[in-house]
């Protein structure tokens, strides 16, 4: 079947099968690869975009499901050219480990604040209660949304510092 | 990677469509709603429907409000709005309580109230809530609709009184002044399915329980719920004593099985102490001493 999806904004098509999954419509069709295929159980959350605007898991829609539809992506969050708060957030505060999580938690936190911009941390915790991090312990992640909050009037001014070289000060500090 | 076999793809864009096509394609064509339980059992290849009709188009399935002196919620409303809903908030607090312990976020934003019913997992939450509040099932099909009530709406694990071309369109609860309401549940972790749950509802005259209901999820309660223990409680004070009373006929009337979540005694043990304390909230509730 024809499907016409758009994706952070732009207009794809393409023929495909009907069971085709929206992750993999994501992943191997258009290319956008940064939305990760994990559990495939609709566990993880890994696969986590929005889909008219509601975060849901991509590996439980049909790219069917999403024909008509907007789709939004990792990859749009600094669609202006510069990192979102949650993304300057998570480097701030060291919020990601493996990184496979993060895209995720950026799409599902991100929803969270565009609807509650200063969620406390027992809000934040329950909003990432269906994306799973092995590496983190969660502590950062919550630290990291909490920065986004607390930075987010400040219009994404200053960049956040570069970890180039922190990561072994870090660890002998 | 799990991939569904083959099917056909038809979107229904109203409901006398989506009930056409369901005729056309016969008993091997399935409804698709949120798709959180039929989409997982496709990629295990558990289900092999020829042809899903896709019914997300159905916006006006997706209502909650009040209607005469019953709430009705339409088959299409996901979790999520039935979490936020002041409405049920008002009446029923067990929904949100329920709510908010199925699934997941993500999984409550595409699940949906008819979904999970016409799933009929023996320890899907809304079974119970359902069968606690005595609730009625509007079943459509091209020649009539039909009301069912939700103690008779599963026929057995992941079989229900939805036939062939026949499409569940609303659920029905009727407003009870004064009642209180309240539901339970023991899971291993965030997100995970019950262990066991119970919910109830308890409505109060002159300090003596008028009208009471019972839910029970994951612990193979009959039609979800257990109408001894609800014979036991009406009619009599709220007290610690016969909620206990009731608790335990709940206990030795549910049938549990063994599985990863747990053995039968435990799951009895479970169901005991969670009506008991459903029971409980209820009760109090309805006295007006908690809010
Ligand atoms: C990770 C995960 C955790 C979960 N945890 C819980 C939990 O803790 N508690 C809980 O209760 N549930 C849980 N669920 C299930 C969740 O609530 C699902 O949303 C629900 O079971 C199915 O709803 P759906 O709209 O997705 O239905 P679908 O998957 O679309 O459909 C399910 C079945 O119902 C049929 N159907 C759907 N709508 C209708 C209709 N209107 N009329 C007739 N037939 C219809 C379909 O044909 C299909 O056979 C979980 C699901 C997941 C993925
Ligand atoms: S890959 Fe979708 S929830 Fe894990
Ligand atoms: S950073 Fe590795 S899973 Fe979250």
């Amino acid at each position: 079947m024809q499907v016409r999806i758009t994706v952070n904004g732009a207009e794809t098509g393409a023929e495909v099968e009907p069971r085709l999954l929206l992750v993999h419509y994501l992943r191997n069709v258009v290319g956008l690869t940064g939305t990760h295929w994990g559990c495939d159980t609709s566990n993880c959350g890994a696969c986590t975009v929005w889909l008219d605007g509601v975060p849901v898991k991509s590996c439980t829609t049909l790219a069917a499901q999403a024909d008509g539809h907007a789709v939004r992506t990792v990859e749009d969050l600094d669609a202006g050219g510069e990192l979102d708060p949650l993304q300057r957030g998570f480097m701030e505060e060291h919020g990601l480990q493996c990184g496979f999580c993060t895209p995720g938690m950026l799409m599902t936190l991100r929803a969270l604040l565009d609807s509650d911009p200063d969620p406390d941390e027992t809000t934040i915790r329950e909003a990432i209660s269906g994306n799973l991090c092995r590496c983190t312990g969660y502590e950062n992640i919550v630290r990291a949304a909490r920065w986004a909050a607390a930075h987010a009037a400040a219009g994404g001014a200053e960049q956040p510092t570069p970890p180039t070289g922190g990561a072994e000060q870090e660890v002998t500090a | 990677m799990q991939v569904p076999a083959p099917f056909d793809y038809r979107r229904a864009h109203s409901l006398d469509e989506a009930v056409a096509l369901l005729e056309r394609h016969g008993p091997d064509a399935r409804l698709l709603a949120g798709g959180h339980s039929l989409l997982p059992m496709m990629k295990l290849r558990l289900a092999r429907p020829e042809t899903l009709v896709d019914i997300n188009d159905l916006t006006e399935l997706d209502y909650v409000r009040l209607d005469g002196d019953e709430i009705a919620i339409g088959a299409l409303t996901r979790h999520a709005t039935v979490l936020a809903s002041a409405l049920l908030a008002e009446h029923y607090p067990i929904f949100a309580e329920a709510e908010a312990v199925i699934a997941d976020p993500l999984v409550r934003n595409r699940g949906t109230v008819g979904g999970s019913l016409c799933q009929a997992d023996p320890a899907e939450d809304l079974s119970g809530v359902f069968a606690a509040l005595r609730g009625r099932a509007v079943v459509h099909s091209s020649a009539e609709n039909r009301s069912v009530a939700l103690r008779e709406f599963h026929r057995g694990p992941y079989e229900t009184a939805v036939g062939d071309g026949e499409i569940l369109v609303e659920l029905r609860v009727p407003v009870r002044p004064g009642a209180g309401s309240a539901y339970e549940k023991v899971e291993r972790r965030a997100g995970d399915w019950a262990v066991a749950a119970a919910g109830a509802f308890v409505q109060l005259r002159d300090g003596v329980v008028a009208d009471v209901g019972i839910g029970l999820s994951a612990v193979g309660a009959d039609h979800f719920t257990c109408p001894e223990a609800e014979d036991a409680l009406r009619g009599q004070e709220p007290t610690a004593a016969r909620i206990a009373e009731a608790a335990a006929i709940c206990r030795d009337r549910c049938e549990p099985t063994a599985d990863q979540r747990g053995p039968v005694d435990f799951k009895r043990h479970l169901a005991e102490v969670l009506v008991t304390r459903a029971l409980t909230r209820a009760s109090r509730r309805a006295g007006g001493a908690e809010a």
